[in-house]
């Protein structure tokens, strides 16, 4: 029983030690990001890293969450007999909830993991005390074009998604299914707010901080083995995917 | 430098299609229309109910909108609902004893400033405030003084029977 008490201390101590770690982190990056901003390059390059590379999985993935969304919500919305309001239900549900959140996950297994395992790899083999000895700031050099380029590319890619997912909706419904396209669209067009669009791309923005973060930490504070550098990377996957269903139900509660 | 250039262009392309994707979803599937300032006048309207009216609802004469609701507010000494709408510069030739009314568009649709016109010489002006009003129909309202009316049919016709036990049949 006192054993499990101590156990359970030392968790939570160590859980708030993260946490403190993470805050103290994500402060020296925010105050870091204007001068990294100045050398437009190197952000440049990882938002190549994160976003341009990301895209195939996005479009693709976002392809068949669209064509999902058409079937169940044609079979759903045909029990009462108003096919029409397809648009509108998938459109608003991409948008607010499955647009970000999906996009969030998937950015954190294809791009939150290449940061990490790659800062991570970098700490194993010395090249961030190589840099420290050659004084440059690896946090400028390395640690915050990679958050930059994260945060950069994830609003893109959350529109994208949606655009994507839309366009699986519409395959789906109006092209299989017989939906017509006229109402399909109207419809959609009557009841869709900027609101609502604004709402996506804020919540796009805030995961997007959130993962490139995470990630960008557990790599950098990694173990210097090979062992470290795959529990960074598992770490960066678990903690990004619970933190921003957190942070979704947080951000819809408020802007609801 | 080849590296360095595809890299660029790719990461042009990216956000090329990230920024095309939100200006789709910005002006495809919302109903913001985003015309720069375009030139409007107001007009007050009051209402003892106004429904389900929202602000952005359209203002529309024979179908055809010419503007949108810009506000609804209360005002607490008339106990009157007021809307302000907002009429496009191009429809200034209302004449000022038309009527607005709140309807419905479709059975379930949504709701809307209808607009009949008058027959007056003299035309709205920016700031008029609209006479003649037809309230939001209340689904409930309706359908109680219909079952009302027809229970007092029953209970004058004799039908006493059908009323006390509740039931009404037609």
């Amino acid at each position: 029983m006192k054993a499990l008490v101590g156990d359970l201390a030392s968790s939570l101590m160590e859980f708030l030690e993260r946490l403190g770690a993470m805050t103290r982190f994500a402060g020296a990056v925010v105050a870091q990001s204007p001068a990294a901003l100045l050398r437009p390059r190197l952000v440049v390059e990882q938002v190549y890293n994160t976003g341009a590379l990301s895209l195939v999985i996005i479009m693709t993935c976002g392809l068949f969450v669209g064509m999902v969304l058409g079937l169940q919500g044609y079979e759903l919305l045909q029990r009462f007999g108003s096919e029409e309001s397809l648009g509108v239900g998938a459109a608003l549900s991409l948008l607010k909830e499955l647009g970000p959140v999906v996009t969030a996950l998937l950015f954190a297994g294809r791009a939150g993991t290449a940061l990490a395992s790659e800062l991570g790899l970098m700490r194993a083999t010395d090249q961030l005390s190589a840099m420290e000895v050659m004084a440059v700031d690896p946090m400028r050099r390395v640690v915050v074009p990679r958050f930059l380029g994260g945060v950069i590319s994830m609003p893109l890619l959350t529109a994208v998604f949606i655009a994507v997912a839309l366009y699986g909706v519409q395959l789906v419904g109006v092209q299989f299914l017989g939906v017509d396209q006229g109402q399909f669209w109207s419809q959609m067009r009557g009841a869709v707010e900027f609101e609502d669009v604004r709402e996506g791309l804020v919540k796009g923005f805030t995961f997007g901080v959130a993962c490139s973060l995470i990630a960008v930490f557990e790599g950098y504070n990694a173990q210097p083995t090979a062992e470290g550098v795959g529990r960074a990377t598992t770490r960066t996957v678990v903690i990004s995917a619970v933190v921003t269903l957190v942070l979704d139900y947080i951000l819809t509660a408020i802007m609801l | 430098m080849r590296k360095s250039r595809t890299i660029d262009i790719s990461t042009g392309l990216f956000v090329l299609l990230g920024m095309t994707a939100i200006l789709f979803l910005v002006t495809q599937i919302t109903n913001r229309e985003f015309a720069l300032r375009t030139d409007s006048y107001r007009l007050q309207a009051q209402f003892g109910n106004v429904g389900g009216l929202k602000a952005g609802a359209p203002v529309s004469m024979a179908g055809v909108t010419i503007g949108r609701v810009e506000s609804i507010g209360y005002d607490m000494d008339l106990f009157k609902a007021v809307v302000t709408l907002r009429i496009d510069k191009r429809y200034d030739e209302i004449p000022n004893d038309s009527d607005a009314g709140i309807l419905t568009a479709g059975l379930l649709g949504g709701q809307y400033v209808g607009i009949t016109p008058g027959g007056s010489e003299e035309t709205f002006k920016d700031g008029d405030r609209v006479e003649f009003v037809q309230d939001a129909i209340v689904l409930e309202n309706l359908i109680s003084k219909y079952l009302f009316n027809q229970a007092r049919e029953q209970a004058t016709g004799g039908e006493v029977a059908a009323t006390q036990k509740g039931e009404l049949q037609p």
